[in-house]
């Protein structure tokens, strides 16, 4: 290999060596049979070359034991290969309690993330080093995928649900992100930046330009002006359930089963609210498909979860 | 040394065989005959081989600089996409089953036709059809969904000719289905007596096996076909969410008959391979029945894996585990096949004509594109070289590296008794070994390129990446010319080479019996297996 081509992508977070290790390991092993294989047919191919015509080679017996190992070794070792792969996927979709929300909305052809302070980005993702990032990511129009080699991750961005994706970066820097799911004529132009700071940089980046609005207050200014609070109250007197402390707990429905009240259930109970009807109530909600984009989905989701149960019967009557 | 044999020149110029018996248009596009039939195919699949390879080279040139060196992106996607559903479904696929499946499949069981000649040709039309259906699509102005056609992209929000693209692979799946029935149907009933099942030549038994996925399989693609087309056009909500569908389960039906049509262009190609190593080799086959058996596991296991390209697409974890594992249990039948064939090296008799250079070749490359595959069905590691350049690599390795290389080898391998001459033999030596280091050269730093991150489908890519572009790009040109060599000298041999002798090989295999070429009714009389497959001389030493 010439100087100056890289061979692998930099690494720069708590997955990178994990991936990294595995990889050296299945180039190791798989690399040892192979050179095996090749090494073997090339002894044969010399030695036993056809030497005059008519030659007439030597029988050999076969072996079960031949065909039971090279059934049975291989297999052993791509159950390594399977365990230690796995152990890997694992981790990965169980991001840490406690990361660092960020919120991701792909459309042909960028990418636009909003952080939960407010402040709001394209193309461009700032995050703090070592601390567990959770993107929860959804598309506008087709399936995109956000990819960012120097983490060693990636996950396929969804119109019409959330797919989420989390790392912890380990190294100050700008590192590559891209979509790597097809999505049309400029699919090799939505690609943008990982910038990771240290967290003192992180936060003055973060309250730094214009904004002030967090993606709670940017949701109950939503809240107010989509009319939402006719009906849901939050004393639970309007003809809609009140959503004070729903986020995150069953909800009972008409059909007697019962939805876990989390990002997808509230995002389709906005576009679509006739498919899952809380028990008790009438189908009478319009749909707001149209009057909200996904990322405005994502502020009322950040408001609605927002909306604890008081413990103090003053802070009842300043919730709405 | 060659074995290579010019007696009995007399025979093939006066003899009445399939190739002299009629003459003229009407005869060749109304013939029954499996062996014109199978030339036909040869013809078509060429032609498109042509389409997506040139497709290929605009891709590659394309990729010199990081900023696109001869069209806008739009258009590259369209070069891609037609280089995807072209080489898949109107080469790779049809390839070695059409061509040398039809012409082999009733000589190697002693049979004088394939069970129903009629269907046989209705297949071709059905494949022709379809095959203008999708040059309809590149000439109108291009498709640019990739093969893939993925949802809601293909069934939404693509504005080019994606319903007369995915008519045409709808059709044509209409073409491997009649094939497959054909086959499966020709082998069941009329192997020649003493033919039994475990007689079979390899090939036949790997024939089985992708008739099996081309029945099983082909019709999955076509209910996906039409519900992308219902969705397209009468707007039902199938895969797009914002109609109420389902993007995901686009990918699920897409991926069970995809997956398996891998299987279509691998399985026939490992049939030659155990032809060509026996052959070349002189040696029964080591492990008969677990290569054979292998092929079948192949075909049903291979169902059982789709979702392996679905890692990152959105499933659920457990999903993802399920079928990592599947996945490493249809590599053990691969695997099998490769040691099986060194092993039958060992202690041959081993001559080096270009059917056999092509088929060392195979291994070579098939077993590095399935080493890949172990990275890739790994989930942690897939995760990151999922949809890059390392994908792309493996699955050319595979299905070029794999399917072409054999499907190369076996033409040449059967060449005398197609054409009734033989091949140059030096040009096709040459051309074997060009074809092996530029297909290198190609596709080994696309593997680097997707470790490092770049995204496949990209025309536009970061600078850091070029140094490996250019290299691969350099070894395409190579390959291309490689591909170029045996397309003149193989149509030059048609007229100009030395006559072929029923044998030249030395092989087994009742094919080798019937005269070079053929008569239409391939034997003379009905040929009565008395021995296993392969049985070439050996002898019995001592064992120490």
């Amino acid at each position: 290999m010439p100087p100056g081509i890289p061979l692998a992508p930099p690494q720069a977070s708590t997955f990178a060596p994990g991936v990294d290790h595995l990889f050296l390991f299945l180039l190791g092993v798989t690399g040892s049979v192979a050179i095996l294989v090749f090494v073997l047919i090339f002894i044969f191919a010399v030695k036993y070359r056809r030497r005059s015509p008519d030659e007439v080679p030597p029988r050999v017996h076969e072996t079960m034991f031949l065909e039971v190992a090279w059934i049975g070794i291989p297999f052993l070792l791509m159950l390594v290969m399977f365990g230690w792969g796995a152990e890997i996927y694992y981790e990965e979709f169980h991001p840490p309690p406690g990361s660092l929300e960020i919120f991701v909305v792909g459309k042909q052809w960028m990418w636009k993330l909003q952080h939960p302070e407010g402040k709001r980005e394209i193309d461009e993702l700032h995050v703090p080093v070592g601390r567990p990032v959770k993107l929860t990511m959804t598309s506008e129009d087709v399936i995109h995928d956000f990819f960012i080699p120097a983490f060693r991750i990636k996950k396929d961005v969804l119109p019409g649900r959330y797919s989420s994706l989390w790392f912890e970066a380990t190294k100050t820097g700008t590192y590559h992100f891209f979509c790597s799911q097809y999505c049309g004529t400029n699919h090799s132009e939505m690609k943008g930046w990982v910038v990771v700071m240290n967290p003192a940089e992180y936060q003055q980046w973060l309250s730094g330009g214009a904004g002030g609005e967090t993606m709670e207050q940017a949701g109950a200014r939503l809240f107010q002006k989509l009319a939402c609070t006719n009906c849901h109250r939050s004393d639970n007197s309007g003809r809609a359930p009140t959503l004070v402390g729903v986020y995150g707990r069953p909800v009972k429905l008409v059909d007697g089963s019962t939805v876990m009240a989390d990002d997808a259930y509230i995002r389709e109970s906005i576009l679509r609210p006739a498919a899952r009807v809380a028990a008790g109530y009438q189908p009478i909600m319009p749909t707001f498909q149209g009057q909200v984009n996904e990322e405005s989905i994502l502020q009322l989701i950040a408001y609605i979860k927002s909306l604890k149960i008081p413990e103090s019967p003053e802070r009842m009557k300043a919730a709405p | 040394m060659s074995t290579l044999s010019v007696e009995e020149p007399e025979q093939a110029e006066s003899r009445v065989h399939y190739l002299n018996v009629h003459y003229g248009v009407k005869s060749w596009l109304l013939t029954t005959d499996h062996k014109r039939i199978a030339l036909l195919y040869l013809a078509s699949i060429t032609l498109f081989f042509l389409v997506g390879g040139s497709a290929a080279v605009l891709i590659r040139m394309n990729l010199l600089t990081p900023t696109g060196l001869l069209v806008e992106p739009a258009t590259y996607n369209k070069l891609f996409s037609i280089h995807g559903i072209v080489m898949v479904f109107f080469f790779l696929i049809p390839s070695i089953p059409a061509v040398l499946g039809n012409f082999l499949v009733p000589l190697m069981i002693g049979a004088r036709d394939l069970a129903f000649p009629k269907l046989n040709l209705l297949s071709w039309y059905v494949y022709i059809v379809g095959g203008l259906f999708t040059l309809y699509a590149v000439i109108a102005g291009g498709v640019d969904t990739g093969w893939t056609f993925y949802a809601p992209y293909s069934s939404t929000y693509s504005n080019t000719h994606v319903m007369a693209a995915a008519l045409g692979v709808f059709i044509t799946g209409f073409s491997s289905i009649l094939t497959g029935l054909n086959f499966i149907v020709t082998i069941h009933k009329m192997r020649a007596p003493g033919m039994t099942w475990f007689r079979l030549p390899l090939f036949i038994w790997a024939m089985y096996a992708t008739s099996v996925i081309f029945i099983l399989g082909t019709p999955v693609i076509g209910i996906t076909i039409l519900l992308i087309a219902l969705e397209r056009a009468a707007h039902l909500g199938i895969f797009n969410p914002a109609l109420g569908g389902d993007p995901l389960l686009f990918q699920h039906l897409f991926w069970f008959y995809s997956h398996p049509a891998v299987y279509i262009m691998i399985l026939p190609a490992m049939g030659v391979e155990s032809e060509l190593i026996t052959c070349f080799s002189k040696k029964r086959i080591f492990g008969y029945s677990f290569v054979a058996m292998s092929s079948l596991a192949i075909a049903l296991l291979g169902f059982l894996v789709w979702a392996h390209h679905m890692f990152v697409a959105g499933v659920s974890m457990y999903a993802g585990m399920v079928f990592s594992i599947l996945s490493y249990l249809v590599a053990v039948p691969s695997s099998v096949k490769v040691f099986n064939w060194t092993a039958t090296l060992y202690k041959g008799s081993i001559s080096y004509e270009a059917p056999m250079l092509y088929g060392m070749g195979f291994i070579g490359l098939f077993s590095m594109g399935g080493v890949t595959g172990m990275f890739l069905a790994s989930l942690g590691m897939d995760v990151h070289v999922h949809d890059t350049y390392f994908v792309i690599a493996h699955f050319h390795y595979i299905m070029v590296g794999g399917a072409v290389m054999a499907y190369l080898g076996g033409i040449h391998f059967w060449w005398p008794k197609i054409s009734g001459r033989m091949y140059p033999e030096g040009w096709a030596r040459f051309s074997a070994l060009i074809i092996f280091l530029g297909f290198n050269l190609t596709f080994f730093p696309q593997y680097i390129l997707g470790y490092l991150g770049m995204p496949r489908r990209y025309p536009v890519y970061p600078p850091e990446f070029q140094v490996l572009n250019v290299m691969s790009t350099a070894g395409a040109s190579i390959l291309g010319v490689g591909y170029l060599i045996p397309l003149i000298y193989l149509i030059w041999s048609m007229r100009y080479g030395p006559v072929a002798s029923s044998n030249p090989w030395g092989a087994k295999g009742l094919e080798w019996q019937a005269p070079s070429p053929p008569p239409t009714d391939n034997f003379e009389e009905t040929p009565v297996v008395t021995a296993q497959a392969y049985d070439y001389p050996s002898r019995e030493v001592e064992v120490a």
